[in-house]
């Protein structure tokens, strides 16, 4: 079982990729006609279907929650068309502590265009903790939007079905505050959600956290932009209920400086 | 505590003073040419061919010796002006020096299919290394230009004007004419300047409304109205200031070639009548063009003859041509041409004698997009209750707005919509939104042809409106339209994706079909939030703006956000023509036709 779901990402990049290639192979140039008989070998007259891509380092930033530092980043990458794209999506934070622990992510998904806001996207996601009791791994697949949403909010609702067939889910929202032409305050907001419990991963059904904050950045290049941001994290419900069970704390404030890049 | 905040003070200053280095990077004065070298004016008479060479030539920078990639003909951006006789055969021969196919088109003339100049639709472009000869008949006068038609060799610096000296005299009389040919340069190639606007739609807008504006607007219209207002536009998805997609961030402004600071310079003697031929060979900017202390008196527009209209402000979109005459006394004047969006700028001078300058006007502020923009504005509505008479059908595409319209012996007659006349009635937008490549749809959509434009409603000084422009001459075709064909200007500013009817060219390839001698409407609703200057190739388009048999024709017509424009046209030249959006990065996105006048008894059903 485990090794046939290694596959998965394979299989999704495979179907993405099939399904991102337009339909039908265009010929090149203009049909032929009553009144241009003779149009073999003439070029296209504009190229409006090519591809671009972008890779975005949205965070990427040092932390600090109370007395630990981590490294923390939420990359998303696509490529393609105007319709359809590949995304591959990585988030997760490195923890400074001894041992260094942490938690990855990391989501290949098929996006196409189905309203002039909202992609859906579909694929695979891996998610992997490095913890003193050990590196639980979960593979997902994944279902979701991610758009901007009347009033200015880029949102992204995910939905995940685990290979032990649990289901949970994860909704980020954000929205670009222009302060002047370059000092941008963006508000975030992020939370993760599960109907099922699993003890590996220290979750129960319910909303499992919340995170919400604010990044104030600073764009020298569109491209290029340093910022400090302050945050809160809270584990809710009984996933609270666990966390302070194990020792833990709910609630984190978290002060972080960071970059954000893209090209 | 203190330590720290001493820190962060550190460190907000060392972003201040990076970004302040990076803004002088911005800010300063770039420039496409040292000096541009107006290349020598080619004519030709009696047959005589002309030589034109394409060549790719660096040119050099004022700035830090920076060197841009240019395309130059015969060594010159613009290339020479090219002056053509009417009633005379024009034999132009075009050597391709570069790497890559090129083509020229010759904006606004009417010649025959296979001389048009667009790769794909015409012939199959200028191979590299080879030689192209040009050969058409020159059927009219006035000034139009030329420019390449293959990727992004416009934006590159291949553009020169055309003149073409009319057979009879014409009806007004000048002592000197000068070309005024607008344009901008930007050192970063199109292609990035495409993929930026793909990964950022807003990427060279330095002009978004901030926080401060927020409380200053509170503070004139009041907290409500101020929230009201921005609540909407967040509703919708829209940024109000998106007013150009490239801008000054990048671009440096010419006049014939030359940034404000090289100041193309007019000499006259006092007293003289000075005609200027402006032409906007920009590839993503419309201008605002002013002569200030100096009225202007518009006699053509596009190449025709109009009624004289004196104005003292004009805006001129990419492919327009406006010919005014202006009579200086013995001084200075600064010959001035913004941006829509007020992002930079570049001028000229007139002058008596060598080295004079005048005084620059004052920078005027941005606008913002307003309700009218969108469509949306309902407060003089016309539209009969209950939609009736111009309640829209669905509209897919153009083959279907074709269907069932009037194949001969096809019986069933649609009614037609009629001309989209100034304080026409609103029409209301059909059920069909255009899919994902489309972002809004103008609810209601109305002539604007009597306003100016945005940003130049409180000009405070008479601005020219299309509805001021008519023919001196009745058209020679006064027959009724007994077609329709509508066309929605559509896109997703978001995606940046170009289309018309929500379908970009690649997936609307089959062309458009006329009928040979068929006279029909071609009517064009914008259902975006910017102006697209739209062009045909092949024929005229007599703009219905209410002056009926004195209707004035143009090659290239500005469409106002929101708005409902119509033309009527004579299909007179068989054969597959290219028709447009002249923003060229949107053209090259997908806001692209082909138009095919088809013999009439080849029409598809």
């Amino acid at each position: 079982m485990t090794r046939r779901l290694r596959r998965w990402p394979a299989a999704v990049l495979f179907v993405a990729g099939v399904a991102a290639t337009p339909s039908q192979a265009r010929d090149r140039g203009a049909p032929a006609s009553a009144t241009s008989p003779d149009t073999a070998g003439w070029p296209e007259p504009i190229d409006d279907s090519a591809f671009y891509s972008l890779v975005l380092f949205d965070v990427l930033e040092f932390q600090r929650l109370r007395n630990l530092n981590a490294l923390r980043w939420d990359v998303t990458a696509w490529a393609g068309g105007d319709l359809n794209r590949i995304w591959l999506k990585s988030s997760g934070e490195l923890n400074f502590s001894s041992p260094v622990g942490g938690e990855a992510d990391l989501q290949l998904l098929y996006g196409r265009l189905i309203s002039p806001f909202f992609d859906v996207q579909a694929g695979a996601r891996v998610e992997q903790h490095n913890e003193r009791s050990g590196t639980p791994r979960r593979v997902f697949l994944a279902l979701g939007l991610q758009g901007l949403a009347p009033g200015g909010f880029d949102v992204e609702p995910m939905l995940f079905l685990s290979n032990k067939l649990k289901v949970s889910g994860r909704f980020t929202a954000f929205i670009d505050l222009f302060q002047t032409q370059r000092l941008i305050l963006q508000p975030r907001f992020e939370t993760e959600f599960s109907f099922q419990r699993d003890d590996e991963f220290g979750v129960d059904p319910g909303i499992n956290n919340l995170e919400g904050g604010v990044r104030l950045r600073y764009e020298l290049l569109r491209e290029l932009a340093p910022y400090l941001g302050a945050g809160y994290r809270v584990s809710l419900g009984a996933t609270r209920d666990r966390v302070v069970r194990e020792g833990g704390n709910p609630g984190t404030f978290i002060l972080a400086g960071g970059l954000r890049t893209w090209f | 505590m203190s330590n720290r905040r001493g820190k962060t003070g550190e460190f907000l200053r060392a972003i201040c003073v990076v970004s302040s280095v990076v803004s002088i990077n911005f800010a300063g004065a770039v420039y496409a040419a040292e000096k541009a070298l107006p290349a020598e004016p080619v004519e030709s008479s009696g047959g005589k061919t002309i030589d034109l060479s394409i060549d790719s030539q660096p040119l050099r920078l004022t700035v830090g010796g920076w060197v841009g990639k240019a395309i130059a003909v015969n060594g010159a951006i613009p290339g020479p002006v090219l002056r053509l006789r009417e009633g005379e055969e024009a034999i132009i021969r075009v050597t391709n020096h570069l790497d890559e196919v090129t083509s020229i088109h010759w904006h606004g003339l009417l010649v025959p299919p296979g001389m048009d100049g667009v790769p794909g639709v015409s012939f199959a472009g200028i191979q590299p290394k080879s030689v192209f000869t040009y050969r058409f008949p020159v059927r009219q006068s006035g000034t139009y230009w030329a420019h390449s038609h293959s990727g992004g060799q416009e934006l590159l610096g291949l553009y020169f004007p055309v003149i073409v000296e009319p057979a009879a005299p014409e009806p007004f009389r000048y002592d000197r004419d000068y070309v005024v040919m607008l344009s901008e340069y930007s050192f970063e190639p199109p292609e990035r300047i495409i993929s930026r606007l793909k990964k950022q739609s807003g990427y060279y807008n330095y002009q978004r409304r901030t926080t401060g504006d927020l409380v200053s607007d509170a503070g004139r219209d009041g907290l409500l109205e101020t929230l009201k207002e921005r609540l909407s536009w967040s509703q919708m998805r829209m940024d109000p200031t998106d007013l150009a997609d490239v801008t000054g961030v990048t671009y440096t402004y010419l006049m014939n070639g030359r940034p404000a600071d090289a100041n193309w310079t007019g000499l006259f003697r006092a007293r003289e009548r000075v005609r200027l031929r402006f032409i906007d060979a920009g590839a993503m900017t419309l201008f605002d063009v002013r002569i200030p202390g100096l009225k202007m008196t518009l006699v053509q527009a596009d190449g025709q003859n109009v009624k004289p209209v004196d104005i003292e402000e004009f805006r001129i979109g990419p492919g327009e041509t406006y010919d005014v005459i202006v009579e200086p006394e013995d001084r200075a004047y600064s010959v001035f041409a913004e941006p829509l969006d007020r992002s930079g700028y570049t001028r000229g001078t007139l002058a008596p004698r060598e080295g004079m300058v005048a005084d620059l006007p004052a920078r005027r502020p941005r606008a913002v997009r307003t309700m009218a923009d969108m469509g949306m504005d309902m407060s003089d509505m016309k539209d009969p209750q209950g939609g009736g008479a111009t309640e829209m059908s669905a509209k897919g595409k153009p083959a279907d707005a074709m269907h069932g319209m009037g194949g001969p012996g096809d019986g069933a007659k649609k009614t037609l919509l009629g001309p989209a006349l100034p304080g026409g009635p609103s029409v209301k937008h059909g059920p069909d939104t255009h899919g994902p490549g489309n972002s809004s749809v103008a609810m209601n959509s109305r002539s604007r042809l009597d306003e100016p434009g945005t940003g130049l409603e409180k000009a405070g000084h008479k601005v020219l409106v299309y509805a001021d422009l008519e023919s001196p001459n009745p058209q020679p075709d006064q027959r009724e339209p007994d077609r329709e064909v509508e066309l929605h200007i559509t896109g997703n500013m978001d995606r940046y994706m170009w289309s018309f009817d929500g379908k970009k060219y690649s997936e609307a390839r089959t062309p458009i079909p006329f009928r040979v001698g068929e006279r029909l409407r071609l009517i064009f609703v914008n259902d975006t939030m910017m102006e697209h200057p739209i062009h045909l190739h092949g024929m005229w388009m007599e703009l219905e703006n209410g002056h009926g048999p004195t209707r004035p024709r143009k090659h290239t017509v500005i469409v106002k956000p929101g708005e409902r424009l119509s033309v009527a046209v004579t299909a007179d030249a068989a054969g597959r023509w290219a028709m447009h959006c002249h923003l060229l990065l949107h053209m090259e996105m997908g806001m692209f036709r082909v138009v095919e006048v088809l013999p009439a008894k080849a029409m598809v059903p």
